[in-house]
């Protein structure tokens, strides 16, 4: 547990990193998944085909969407695509990167299934065992069987207990000739993809380097930009609770004052602090109606300035407009010269 | 687990290191890759020699693709290599360096990889199974041409049920294994002696030119760490300083609309001198498009 627990501070140490991490996480669970998962071929003449081909392409398209549901910069990106153009323009090269990018670490899960299955061959060998080529491996005019009853007896090539056409061409003959053909689509696949993330690598630095540099930029800068308005309106929304909390206290206490002519206890200095936090609510019948004022009647979202409020005092008054100060949509004005 | 996190952390300590790390990563994944597959020979006279042959070189040059991609300072390298000159030189000899460096690290999970196929011997034994001479054997030495083929292309499969008891089958592959075996030490040996004397052999050539293409490699690989931090540093406080002023610009419309609420303080003056007056779109764009097309000159006096 340690140890995953140092391995996770260690890819976490920056974004870059992390999304490195994700992708390896789903790569050795691709891996898991199959190794875990029980194959068990029909055997049966058009059933293999579905089979064999169902079980190499669908759980990697699956692990292809996978990858970009655990990924981050989705709703990001599908922000950036959508807002309203308002003040600041949108530029196509900075989501075709963030698209771009994203698409590159979602491959990597699926391109280890589909290896790892090729490597293996029980796929390969379930789909394609009625194709095999009997007058080469076998002794195909022994029998005189029509094509139907040879694809019946080759469809068993998998399931060797069952299987009745030694004669016609040896079981392990057929298996190895399968996975042979298997582990070399494997290899190639394994080659090929290396290939291709090679070049897409190294060909971006022979010719687009400076457009890159900037695409990168400006999608970091929209990630982080999200963030950092988060994290204003969370600060913003905690002040804003204080003060009209603040301010509710104050009213009620001055309500309670004025309905039931108590004045306010002197306490002795010592506890005149305490006694300020408690705002004048000091037993269990005012606590219970300024808790019931709260549910049933809160004050609006407006912060009167304090000069306002010494003033009028709270019941009674009627409040202005309200207009919240939380910020609204990036279409309402932006500092011009930012 | 602090031995875990102390190994972590001297791997993260310089380039060098991080490179040396994903070296030996990979040479462990080539072998665990190895011992992971599972090798079936096709025991048909032409797939034998393709099957043997492509398990022996094709994943070696995966290995070696993967080593390049997943290395850091190819691609520091190559962005070396295609940028405009500017107002800073090129120096063939640091590129030089830096390929070689990047070459050699990447050549090692190859070098495993085939060095573990050779010294367990099957690969061989599938790809030159029929390309032994029967004569040598007893169990196929009278036996037809065609027929020859086929029963020594049988010969890497145990199971099979011609094959299974066969003393001959056995003295082949003995004879395949001992060659396989010697060859795979041959090229340790004199991969180890090369590396040797490569080592020793330095400090007579050239040494000084070595120390310089050294620390230049060195330099250009953290000044482009520490320019990616500096982007990241600026992007942060650029978005900050956007968010306030949208804030402010609310507050002012606020203003007019209604009581005017208490003015927040000025804003800090540190953040400004950060920014380096760099505030809009155009002049973030145009620094980093100077930055590519212009390296300033190594003269910071």
């Amino acid at each position: 547990m340690d140890k995953f627990r140092i391995l996770f501070q260690f890819l976490q140490s920056n974004q870059e990193s992390f999304m490195n991490g994700i992708c390896g996480i789903m790569a050795l669970a691709s891996a898991q998944m199959y190794s875990a998962f029980d194959f068990n071929c029909p055997c049966l003449p058009g059933y293999n085909l579905v089979y064999g081909l169902g079980i190499l392409l669908v759980p990697p398209f699956i692990l292809f969407l996978l990858g970009f549901v655990m990924n981050n910069n989705v709703s990001v990106l599908a922000e950036e695509w959508r807002r309203p153009q308002g003040q600041r323009g949108k530029d196509p090269s900075v989501l075709r990167y963030m698209f771009c990018s994203m698409t590159q670490r979602a491959m990597i899960a699926p391109a280890v299934w589909v290896s790892v299955t090729l490597l293996d061959g029980k796929c390969i060998t379930c789909a394609f065992c009625t194709s095999v080529p009997v007058e080469t491996l076998g002794n195909a005019s022994r029998r005189g069987l029509s094509q139907g009853e040879m694809k019946q007896v080759l469809a068993r090539i998998p399931c060797k207990e069952i299987y009745e056409g030694q004669e016609l061409v040896a079981n392990e003959v057929a298996v190895r000739y399968l996975r042979c053909i298997s582990q070399a689509l494997g290899w190639c696949f394994v080659l090929l993809m290396t290939t291709l993330a090679f070049l897409v690598r190294s060909l971006r630095p022979c010719f687009t380097q400076a457009a890159f540099l900037k695409s990168r930029y400006w999608s970091h800068y929209i990630d982080i930009e999200r963030k950092l308005f988060d994290e204003t309106c969370a600060e913003h929304a905690k002040s804003f609770a204080k003060v009209c909390i603040q301010q509710f206290f104050e009213g009620m206490s001055t309500d309670l004052a004025a309905g039931h002519c108590h004045p306010p206890r002197k306490a002795p200095a010592d506890v005149a602090e305490a006694a300020e936090k408690l705002l004048g609510v000091t037993d269990q019948g005012t606590m219970n109606t300024v808790l019931k004022s709260w549910h049933r009647c809160k004050p609006p979202l407006h912060l009167h300035p304090p000069a306002l409020l010494s003033s009028n005092g709270w019941a009674g008054q009627k409040q202005p407009p309200v207009q919240p100060p939380v910020p609204q949509s990036k279409v309402t004005a932006y500092y011009s010269h930012v | 687990m602090d031995r875990f996190r102390m190994i972590l952390q001297y791997f993260q300590s310089n380039s060098e290191s991080v490179m040396n790390g994903i070296c030996g990563l990979l040479a462990l994944a080539s072998v665990k890759m190895y011992t992971c597959f599972d090798f079936s020979c096709p025991c048909l006279p032409w797939y034998n020699m393709a099957y043997g042959l492509g398990i022996m070189f094709i994943p070696p040059i995966a290995l070696f693709l993967c080593s390049l991609i997943l290395n850091r300072q190819s691609l520091v390298m190559l962005e070396e290599w295609r940028r405009p000159l500017g107002h800073r030189k090129k120096d063939l000899a640091v590129i030089r360096y830096m390929c070689s460096s990047i070459i050699q690290r990447a050549m090692v999970a190859p070098v495993v990889w085939i060095v573990v196929t050779l010294l367990d011997g099957k690969c061989l034994i599938c790809a030159f199974s029929c390309s032994v001479d029967p004569e040598k054997f007893v169990g196929f030495a009278n036996v037809s041409p065609v027929q020859v083929q086929q029963l020594l292309a049988k010969v890497p499969c145990k199971d099979d049920e011609f094959m299974r008891n066969n003393t001959s089958r056995k003295a082949v592959s003995r004879y395949l294994r001992c060659w396989s075996q010697a060859l795979g030490w041959s090229i340790l040996l004199i991969l180890i002696v090369v590396a040797f004397l490569a080592r020793w052999l330095r400090p007579c050539f050239n040494q000084a030119t070595l120390l310089q293409a050294r620390h230049w490699s060195n330099y250009i690989d953290i000044e482009q760490k520490i320019f990616e931090e500096t982007c990241c540093e600026h992007s942060r406080l650029f978005a900050h300083k956007c968010i306030l002023h949208f804030f402010e610009s609310m507050r002012q419309e606020i203003k007019q609309h209604s009581f005017s609420l208490p003015g927040h303080g000025e804003e800090a003056e540190g953040e400004e001198d950060l920014l380096q007056g760099i505030t809009d779109q155009e002049q973030v764009n145009k620094l980093l498009k100077i930055w590519y097309y212009e390296k300033p000159p190594l003269d910071v006096s």
